[in-house]
């Protein structure tokens, strides 16, 4: 029962959040929306006995991703007013296919696989189950090489962000440290022989 | 008792949610960005839980790969976007249709 | 002996190669000697072993001496099968090439090409010697092929004439068709027997002469008869057969130690030899015998016909030449394989001489080949005269010298012979006899004897060839009256060649003939009353008639008998039917493929017209791209939707 009230309860907010990330007028608004909706997503996984990719969930999406996306909206200054406008031009083509696309998902989950599993099957958890520990060992046993190439892949979009970014300013003064390794001597000191001078 | 079918309505809706969000913010491409981010979290709802409730942990490994493809393809995008605003100064999906064929 | 064996093959090899690579760093006396003394090794390695065979001394070897690759359980190797049949073809090429290495310092002298051409001529042996020493078919190819090339280097050796190169290049071509027959005649027996020794597929034989194949839908063929034809074919281009012939009278283009060396000895009896050393394949079908028995009669026939008319001293030796090989293939087709080769023994020594003497004659002569400016030159060079006669006497028969034995017994041989076309076949040989004295003849009388038609420039400079020309000459004029003498006996009727031929019960001519006389004495009174001598003696006789004691009637006889005369001087029109059928249709078919093939469908229709298509979809498509990144959103919505619905209704 507990259980049933907290999902209805995060449901709620979830779904509310989502309206807000999808209506809201300022853009800096929906992102925030968005933040509270993985909250509550994570929230909700939490019940699914999905820790790790719950915690996983808040730390690199909400901590890193939506903070990026939060950092861009800021940094573009975007017209709000204009972004909205225009609306109704795509209203009906927009609502013709949420319509059907709702009919089909509700063919689907209610009226083919109404009570595929219920509840009351689901095997209880056991008291030293880790769900951390299970993934890992899935992960890196199973999974290795799509692990390793997940790691490539977030190293390409690494280098890809930096090098689609950066740009180099005119006047910006930054040293130079290759060429201030490989100076020699000669090209900093002059050494000029030269006969004394009689003492006057 | 919370069944499957629970967790699927409430990832149906979030997805057509985030579809609807399409159609309404159509000229922002962050917020088209952010709709895909919904989209994606519907999707991932489903597979954890599909996971739990088939009692298979395959499902959250691929929630993991889509976390990671995610994360690196919000990052990718978002720099495009800076690149984008750079070069137009502006980010207004009306403008930009140098691609028309 | 393998040593030796490798020895004998080897040994000319690689003065080929010093002297082709290192040719102009050694010099010319370095060059001639290197090769003379490599050819000459393997000439006494061979004698060696030849009469370490008849004697008994040397065993017969059959061994691989080195593996070159195993596909799919077919081995490759290279192997020596050495016993009295490759003896003999061993010692005849050596003797005969190194002739020609001696005598082509005297003829090469002034020639630049001093070096290549002895890298050649020592390249040749080699190649001929792995050709004749080969246990397996493979190897049998590869030199096959390698005498084909060196041919092709040797006849086009004056690559500044313009003849030269399109001599070259018609030999060349032609050797493929026979050649295209060859392998495809090694390859139905790589397919049938899965073996390329000689030995594992003569052993198959009894299993494939009952077998059939199909070639077209729903027709047999025996696979043997198919087998041997196809291998046939490889020796028609060869040994220069009708139709495959018309490359070998052009090939005099060639200076002439290779005329006499490749075009007359040795190369041109490859096709002879092949299908001696296949007889225990040959002889399980007699469709195959009876093929090769009409075509070898009709190319000794007519091909001796259309040398009355030459003109060229060289090409009269060699439509001989074919007319001689003719002799040889009928001989097969009678499986009379000790007679072929036997006569392939002696024709390779007189023909040789020909060749010699009229090279010594050209030298003379300052180059000058048209024997109607020759005459009476007996005086002036008489060497090369009476080697001349000698050479002649054997090559039509004379009784006693050594081609009246090898050419009577394959007459006798002939009308033995059982198997369809032999009637047809002995007139041809019979009459090709009195053919072969009448031009040989003519061209003795026109060369050496009558009225001096020369200028008087070169009447003024005649004088008889240097020794290392005329040396060749008598050493090669002895084997050609006395080998017959020497060898008959064994050979034809003593089972000289033993297991290397093998003739069924039935078909053994030679034996049947051998019954009725004792001895080569027995053998040349049997000769003095049969009808091949007459014919002989008939000839010779008209030939003086015609050419010394009336020499105004071959012009009044050309006149009368104009149609004929055309038609021979025309070659039968072979060469002209080459050119306007085949090559000018398969001119037309290539263009025919050009124009509409490869232009039109290829290039318009699948290349251009893809890319059109391409083109004219794009431009319609293209306005499907707004540009505008929603636009392609909503596509993706609505597809995602629409494969939904899809899923869901089919499911």
């Amino acid at each position: 029962m507990f259980t049933q009230i907290l999902f209805y309860l995060f449901a709620t907010v979830l779904v509310g959040a989502a309206i807000g990330v999808i209506t809201a007028r300022n853009p800096v608004h929906s992102v925030l929306f968005l933040v509270l909706a993985f909250f509550n997503s994570a929230v909700l996984w939490l019940l699914l006995g999905a820790e790790f990719l719950a915690i996983v969930l808040v730390l690199v999406y909400v901590g890193a991703v939506m903070v990026l996306f939060l950092f861009v909206v800021m940094m573009l200054d975007i017209n709000v007013e204009q972004a909205k406008s225009g609306f109704t031009k795509y209203a009906p083509l927009g609502l013709v296919v949420l319509v059907i696309m709702a009919v089909e998902l509700a063919q689907v989950i209610w009226v083919r696989h109404m009570g595929m599993i219920s509840a009351d099957e689901l095997a209880p958890v056991a008291a030293d189950y880790n769900n951390t520990r299970e993934l890992g060992l899935l992960l890196y046993t199973d999974y290795f090489y799509a692990f390793e190439l997940a790691a490539v892949i977030l190293l390409v979009a690494i280098v890809a962000a930096i090098s689609l970014t950066m740009r180099r300013r005119p006047g910006l003064k930054a040293q130079n440290i290759s060429s201030q390794v490989s100076v020699r001597r000669q090209d900093r000191v002059r050494l000029v022989k030269m006969d004394s001078e009689e003492r006057q | 008792m919370i069944g499957l079918a629970h967790y699927l309505t409430l990832s149906g809706i979030l997805f057509l949610l985030a579809v609807a969000g399409i159609f309404i913010n159509r000229r922002n491409v962050i917020l088209l960005l952010m709709c895909i981010e919904l989209m994606l979290l519907a999707v991932n709802f489903n597979f954890v839980a599909f996971s739990r409730f088939l009692n298979n942990l395959d499902g959250q490994i691929f929630v993991f790969f889509i976390l990671t493809v995610a994360a690196a393809e919000a990052a990718i995008g978002l720099a495009i976007l800076v690149v984008l605003f750079r070069s137009k100064n502006t980010i207004n999906v009306e403008e930009l249709n140098s691609m028309k064929g | 002996m393998q040593q030796v064996y490798l020895t004998i093959v080897l040994a000319p090899l690689l003065a080929a190669v010093i002297v082709g690579l290192f040719g102009k760093r050694i010099g010319r006396a370095a060059a001639h000697w290197a090769t003379i003394l490599a050819v000459g090794l393997s000439c006494a390695l061979s004698l060696y072993t030849l009469v370490g065979l008849t004697l008994g001394t040397v065993e017969p070897w059959n061994e691989n001496v080195y593996r070159w690759a195993t596909v799919g359980g077919v081995h490759m190797q290279i192997g020596f099968l050495v016993d009295r049949l490759t003896a003999t073809m061993m010692a005849t090429v050596t003797f005969v090439s190194w002739m020609v290495h001696i005598y082509t310092v005297g003829y090469m002298r002034d020639d630049p090409g001093y070096q290549r051409f002895f890298s050649y001529i020592s390249l040749f042996t080699f190649a001929m010697l792995m050709l004749v020493m080969s246990n397996n078919f493979l190897q049998l190819f590869f030199g096959w092929e390698a005498v084909g090339v060196v041919s092709y280097l040797l006849i086009g050796f004056w690559f500044k004439r313009p003849t030269a190169i399109v001599a070259n290049m018609k030999a060349f071509l032609v050797n493929r068709v026979g050649d295209f027959g060859f392998l495809l005649g090694i390859a139905a027996i790589v397919m049938y027997t899965g073996s390329l020794d000689y030995q594992e597929v003569f052993s198959h034989v009894p299993r494939l002469s009952g077998q059939t194949m199909e070639i077209f839908q729903g027709s047999a063929w025996s696979v043997i008869s198919i087998i041997c034809i196809l291998l046939f074919i490889g020796a028609m281009g060869k040994s220069a057969q009708v139709p495959l012939h018309v490359w070998l009278p052009d090939s005099m283009e060639g200076p002439t130690p290779i005329s006499a060396l490749i075009h007359a000895a040795t190369m041109v009896t490859a096709g002879i030899f092949m299908v001696a050393r296949m007889s225990p394949l040959f002889e399980a079908s007699e469709t195959a015998l009876s093929f090769i028995l009409v075509i070898g009669a009709t190319t000794a026939f007519f091909m001796g016909l259309l040398g009355l008319v030459q003109n060229d001293i060289k090409r009269v030796v060699a439509y001989s030449t074919l007319s001689q090989l003719g002799y040889m293939t009928v001989a097969l087709g009678a499986s009379a394989y000790t007679g072929a080769i036997f006569h392939l023994m002696t024709h390779a020594f007189f023909k040789a001489l020909l060749f010699l003497a009229a090279g010594s004659v050209i030298i003379a002569m300052h180059h000058e080949q048209d024997m109607r400016k020759m005459g009476g030159l007996r005086k002036y060079m008489p060497v090369t005269y009476w080697t001349c006669l000698l050479g002649t006497l054997a090559l039509i028969g004379a009784p006693g010298f050594s081609g009246f034995f090898s050419k009577d017994a394959i007459i006798e041989a002939v009308h033995a012979s059982t198997l369809p076309g032999a009637g047809y076949a002995y007139a041809a040989v019979l009459s090709g006899v009195f053919v072969t004295a009448l031009y040989s003849f003519r061209l003795l009388f026109l060369t050496f004897h009558g009225k001096e038609r020369m200028d008087e420039h070169t009447r003024e400079h005649l004088h008889e060839s240097p020794l290392v020309v005329t040396v060749p000459l008598v050493l090669l004029a002895i084997p050609s009256v006395v080998i017959g003498w020497l060898t008959e006996d064994s050979f034809l009727f003593g089972g000289f060649l033993g297991d290397a031929v093998q003739v069924l019960p039935g078909h053994d001519v030679l034996a049947e003939f051998g019954e009725h006389f004792h001895g080569p004495v027995g053998f040349v009174q049997h000769g003095l009353v049969g009808p091949a001598f007459w014919l002989a003696l008939a000839g010779t006789i008209a030939a003086w008639f015609l050419y010394l004691k009336r020499p105004d009637l071959p012009g009044v006889l050309a006149d009368k008998f104009s149609v004929l005369y055309r038609l021979l001087v025309n070659k039968y029109y072979f060469d002209d039917f080459n050119e306007k059928v085949l090559a000018a249709g398969s001119r037309g078919l290539g263009r025919v493929l050009w124009r509409t093939g490869d232009e039109k469908i290829i290039d318009g229709a699948l290349v251009n017209g893809s890319a059109r298509v391409v083109n004219m979809t794009a431009g319609v498509v293209r306005h499907f791209q707004s540009g505008y990144l929603y636009h392609y959103a909503f596509a993706m919505i609505i597809g995602l939707t629409m494969l939904l619905g899809w899923v869901l209704l089919t499911e």
